[in-house]
């Protein structure tokens, strides 16, 4: 309701007139006769960019929680190669890692005549393999930093009292240590997490038609630059809305202590 | 030192990164000079808009307030290449139309200049946000009592609240450098030679794909471990006569 009631004053309602204004003024006055013939390209690429979104932060985020433990809690011999690794992905540029995971191991590949003929040289010739392990390792390396810090911010009398509880080393991480680590990174991550759908269109660079790539594609068919662009804003705000508002729905989820 | 290049077979990759012209250590290194430019450039930009961009936040009224919101909302959810393609066709266009208005010819914009307009223009939203976090923390009692002396805004900004906020604002502004300069390489895609592309360039002409991706890597590495360093020691300036947060908790 309040949200209702913000969008009335005054100035905003004017401001929504004019934007709907602007809408309809683009909608009317520019070119819009090539989505037909794009749809179905154009939601394949959708979805690519989604799967790709969803999986390579599921892998990152389950790599994250080792390099987290690691740099929190673990020994040096542990924890310098994890911090290395850290530093290493956000030292560099993720367009320099990809190229170099594509171009680099796909060039060294087909020298191994035992590559070329395992059961992976299917997989291993098309480009999404490279992209995914790119896209895994660097969430991984930013979250392994934001885990390290949710590792030792959980309270130290918690983990005591599972000990006290006789809950075996296991069991304390499984249910009360990385829960509560989890629920500390949960506004940060939702904030990666845009961050790498930012990062997909990235993938395009090798060869994989994802949403972006599509919209590349109308411009160069049809020399149309403004149209495919707005349009490709568009869907890219409506999903990191969309991730803003699971992740808020997540945080919900968890019971907070009044404070 | 050539002998151990020898051992370890490494001679042919240091003919390959050799800064004459059979290596191309030369183009790598101008890949980079370009990159630092235009990340200077861009970081430069990004910070002119963001204190506006906070002041007009915190001070202005509803309607700059509202903008600045869709501005920062809108720049920090569509990828930075999106951006990049629009911004970069939008100044060409708008540029173009203002000088065949004024009757003279069509100009090309130059690969700096665009990027950094562009990478400025993304900063400037990031920029403004930390800026805005930072001038809030300062206590209000300062700012007033710069006020009760008589200063000027301009002047109370340049002498209370901009010191007093930097403590505050480097973090966040030391980490908006390295994104300034890991998005050089998006430049790439449009197809201006800077670090990224010039490597590109140098793997696909030799066939070493790891030597050169490696280098430039480590060229970046190095670049943002230095500035990590040179950021700390700014910060220690910056956090001069505060007490740090170690002394003071418990």
């Amino acid at each position: 309701m309040s949200a209702f009631r913000a969008a009335l004053l005054p100035h905003r309602i004017v401001m929504i007139l004019l934007t709907l204004a602007l809408v309809a003024w683009c909608a009317y006055s520019m070119r819009w006769d090539w989505i037909p013939k794009y749809a179905d390209l154009a939601l394949e690429g959708l979805w690519r960019t989604i799967w790709i979104l969803i999986v390579t932060t599921i892998l990152g985020f389950l790599l994250a929680i080792p390099l987290g433990l690691a740099q929190a809690v673990g020994p040096w011999y542990l924890s310098a190669p994890a911090k290395a690794f850290c530093t290493i992905i956000r030292g560099t540029p993720l367009l320099l890692q990809i190229w170099l995971l594509y171009f680099g191991l796909g060039s060294l590949f087909p020298q191994f005549p035992w590559i070329r003929e395992s059961e992976l040289w299917p997989y291993l010739r098309q480009a999404w393999p490279y992209a995914v392990l790119a896209l895994s390792l660097s969430y991984a390396g930013y979250e392994g930093e934001v885990m390290r810090g949710a590792f030792s911010g959980v309270a130290k009398g918690q983990i005591e009292a599972a000990k006290a509880f006789g809950m075996s080393r296991f069991t304390i991480f499984r249910r009360i240590w990385l829960p509560q680590a989890i629920q500390n990174a949960l506004p940060t991550l939702g904030g990666e997490t845009i961050l790498q759908l930012k990062a997909t269109p990235l993938v395009a660079s090798i060869t994989i038609i994802d949403i972006y790539a599509v919209a590349s594609r109308v411009r160069q068919d049809t020399f149309i630059v403004y149209e495919p662009l707005l349009l490709l804003a568009v869907i890219y705000m409506a999903i990191a809305g969309i991730i803003a508002l699971f992740f808020k729905w997540l945080e919900g989820r968890v019971p907070v202590k009044a404070r | 030192m050539n002998t151990l290049v020898e051992a370890l077979g490494l001679s042919h990759t240091v003919e390959l990164l050799s800064l004459s012209p059979p290596g191309w250590g030369g183009n790598l290194l101008r890949g980079l000079a370009h990159s630092l430019e235009i990340a200077i450039g861009a970081y430069a930009f990004g910070l002119i808009i963001g204190l506006f961009g906070a002041y007009g936040k915190l001070n202005g009224g509803p309607v700059v307030r509202d903008l600045l919101g869709v501005y920062t909302t809108v720049v920090r959810a569509v990828p930075e290449l999106v951006l990049i393609l629009i911004l970069y066709f939008v100044g060409t266009d708008l540029l173009n139309r203002v000088v065949t208005g004024f009757g003279y010819e069509r100009v090309e914009i130059s690969g700096v200049a665009a990027g950094i307009w562009v990478l400025g223009i993304v900063q400037g939203a990031y920029a403004t946000e930390v800026l805005r976090g930072a001038i809030l923390a300062v206590p209000v009692g300062q700012i007033e009592a710069a006020r009760a002396y008589g200063m000027s805004p301009l002047l109370t900004m340049r002498r209370v609240t901009i010191p007093a906020m930097m403590s505050f604002a480097i973090p966040g502004l030391a980490n908006l450098w390295l994104i300034a300069t890991k998005d050089t390489a998006l430049l790439a895609i449009v197809g201006f030679h800077e670090l990224t592309l010039e490597t590109k360039q140098a793997a696909s002409s030799t066939r070493a794909y790891f030597t050169f991706f490696l280098a430039a890597g480590g060229l970046y590495l190095c670049v943002t471990l230095l500035s990590g360093v040179v950021f700390k020691r700014v910060e220690r300036w910056a956090r001069k006569g505060q007490r740090s947060l170690r002394e003071a908790g418990s």
